[in-house]
């Protein structure tokens, strides 16, 4: 592969991906874009407009049409399968739902985020090693759930699950952390919790972030990158201070909505 | 007319649904067809009272003969373990089975003939199965455990691959998303979302297996309903009676025990 290993690489490459679903409707088109090491990249725009399908072409839990995505210098879209659930463990995800298995404990929902370097009998008993689940204890604990251990995921509120789902993604010691719309299913004030709780996880231990946000005050508030999109394309990618109101108008469309 | 009625005097709320009455239709008479075929008729049901009422006071009192209860235990134990032995086994194949068969996670040419098999041991009912068994390995309890395992698998595989294509995807996804294997998948995403149901299907499946393992010694296939088949023919109704009765008290037995397991699984 061409891609070299000099220190500067970016975690990310996009370049000139396409997703149609069905032939003739293409949702992303040709989309391109870099995310730096330590950065936050907030992806904006409407809802129906592939940001949810652009996250989910970089783990490939969509498959891409066409292009290409360069993780750490791997291009992802080539994978076979067995490489393509290596490289999977290094990229941790965050869901709008929480996507916790309901009927499992928190700890058990944590140490999921392992199930990618554990067999399936030591997974069946619950036989994690040691390391993992003093890891667990000790996000648990960073995420304030740490008297949780022991509940049932669909015990808890929105808030605490979506908690678990971020400390289940920075269980797995990602290279990159994927968050779609990880805040849309919450309340204002939880919402800015969580997105406290994602920053400083992924910025203690140096994780780059892209996040699907249509909230464009918390997208200012934490990202570093924003990446505008509208109709599956990119159409403002920069700085969040540089982010003008013709560049929201021409992302979400109209005028009204801005105050 | 008012000018405002007329707009709507065409709009009506609940529209006849002329098929459906006339399906309805059509089942009343082929009901009333079939009786007249089948030369069902009110005289023949109270010559039939007559005759069932004197068959229910030969029945008394019930037979308790030391070396009759000594028999009926016998029987009665073939057929719990007939029963259980098929449940275990019956559901144990399920559970790969009925996996197999989910077509929300497996490719059409698997789950496709695995639901063939399916429908295959759904297809005749137990004692047709238990006689196939009979004239193939011969009579006893082997034929009755092989008869009831196919007709749990019938069951149970097919109501938990209904199970889990009901499952929410979504927790697929997030185990999925952490790049774990096809089988910790299933272990993490999948079962935990059907357990509960599974137990359900499975302790309803042991229960069903209790009746029909006193069933299927009828036609030689081991266990209780051998011994009742013959008490029939011998017109020993008392016998009869007491082997009814130690019937009953199993079942519902097996119920309180079905119970506890579904609590303890919740």
């Amino acid at each position: 592969m061409a891609e070299s290993q000099q220190p500067a690489a970016p975690a990310l490459e996009v370049r000139n991906l396409s997703k149609e679903y069905r032939r003739g409707v293409p949702v992303l088109r040709n989309v391109s874009l870099t995310v730096g090491d330590t950065s936050i990249t907030a992806v904006i725009g409407p809802s129906g407009t592939g940001k949810s399908t652009l996250i989910r072409c970089i783990n490939r839990l969509v498959e891409p049409t066409s292009g290409h995505v360069i993780f750490r210098g791997i291009d992802v879209t080539r994978l076979g399968r067995r490489e393509l659930r290596e490289t999977r463990r290094r990229i941790g995800m965050v869901f709008q739902e929480y996507n916790l298995v309901e009927r499992l404990t928190v700890m058990e929902n944590v140490l999921s985020g392992r199930l990618g370097y554990v067999s399936v009998g030591k997974a069946w008993l619950r036989r994690y090693p040691r390391a993992d689940i003093d890891a667990a204890f000790e996000l648990l604990e960073t995420v304030g759930l740490a008297d949780y251990a022991n509940s049932r995921a669909d015990a808890l509120s929105g808030g605490q699950r979506q908690r678990v789902g971020i400390a289940r993604a920075v269980m797995q010691q990602p290279q990159l952390m994927l968050a779609d719309e990880p805040t849309s299913s919450l309340d204002p004030k939880t919402s800015v919790e969580i997105m406290e709780l994602l920053v400083s996880l992924a910025q203690t231990r140096r994780i780059p972030v892209v996040v699907n946000i249509h909230n464009v005050p918390l997208a200012r508030r934490f990202a570093t990158h924003i990446v505008g999109m509208t109709g599956g394309q990119i159409v403002y990618d920069g700085a969040p201070a540089d982010l003008a109101d013709d560049d929201l108008r021409e992302i979400y469309g109209g005028e009204d909505w801005l105050e | 007319m008012s000018p405002v009625a007329t707009t709507h005097a065409r709009s009506v709320a609940f529209r006849a649904n002329w098929p459906a009455r006339l399906a309805w239709l059509g089942l009343a008479a082929y009901v009333i067809y079939a009786t007249s075929i089948l030369d069902v008729t009110w005289e023949r049901f109270q010559v039939g009272l007559e005759q069932g009422a004197r068959f229910i006071s030969r029945m008394f009192p019930p037979d308790v003969a030391p070396d009759k209860l000594r028999l009926m235990m016998r029987g009665l134990y073939e057929s719990l373990e007939i029963a259980i032995i098929a449940s275990a086994l019956g559901i144990a194949l399920s559970l790969p089975i009925g996996l197999l068969a989910a077509r929300n996670l497996m490719p059409a040419w698997v789950s496709w003939p695995v639901r063939l098999f399916i429908a295959l041991c759904r297809s005749f009912h137990q004692v047709i199965v238990a006689i196939i068994f009979v004239k193939a390995v011969g009579f006893g309890a082997l034929a009755g455990i092989l008869a009831l395992t196919v007709g749990s698998i019938g069951f149970v595989a097919k109501l938990f691959a209904e199970a889990i294509e009901e499952i929410s995807l979504k927790q697929v996804e997030a185990i999925r998303s952490t790049g774990a294997s096809f089988l910790n998948v299933v272990a993490y995403g999948v079962l935990p979302q059907v357990l509960t149901r599974f137990v359900g299907f499975a302790t309803y499946q042991v229960d069903s297996n209790l009746r029909n393992s006193t069933m299927v010694g009828i036609v030689g296939a081991g266990g209780i309903g051998g011994t009742m088949f013959a008490a029939f023919q011998k017109f020993d109704y008392d016998y009869l009676l007491t082997i009814l009765l130690a019937i009953i008290a199993m079942i519902m037995l097996s119920e309180i025990l079905q119970n506890a397991v579904k609590r303890l699984f919740r």
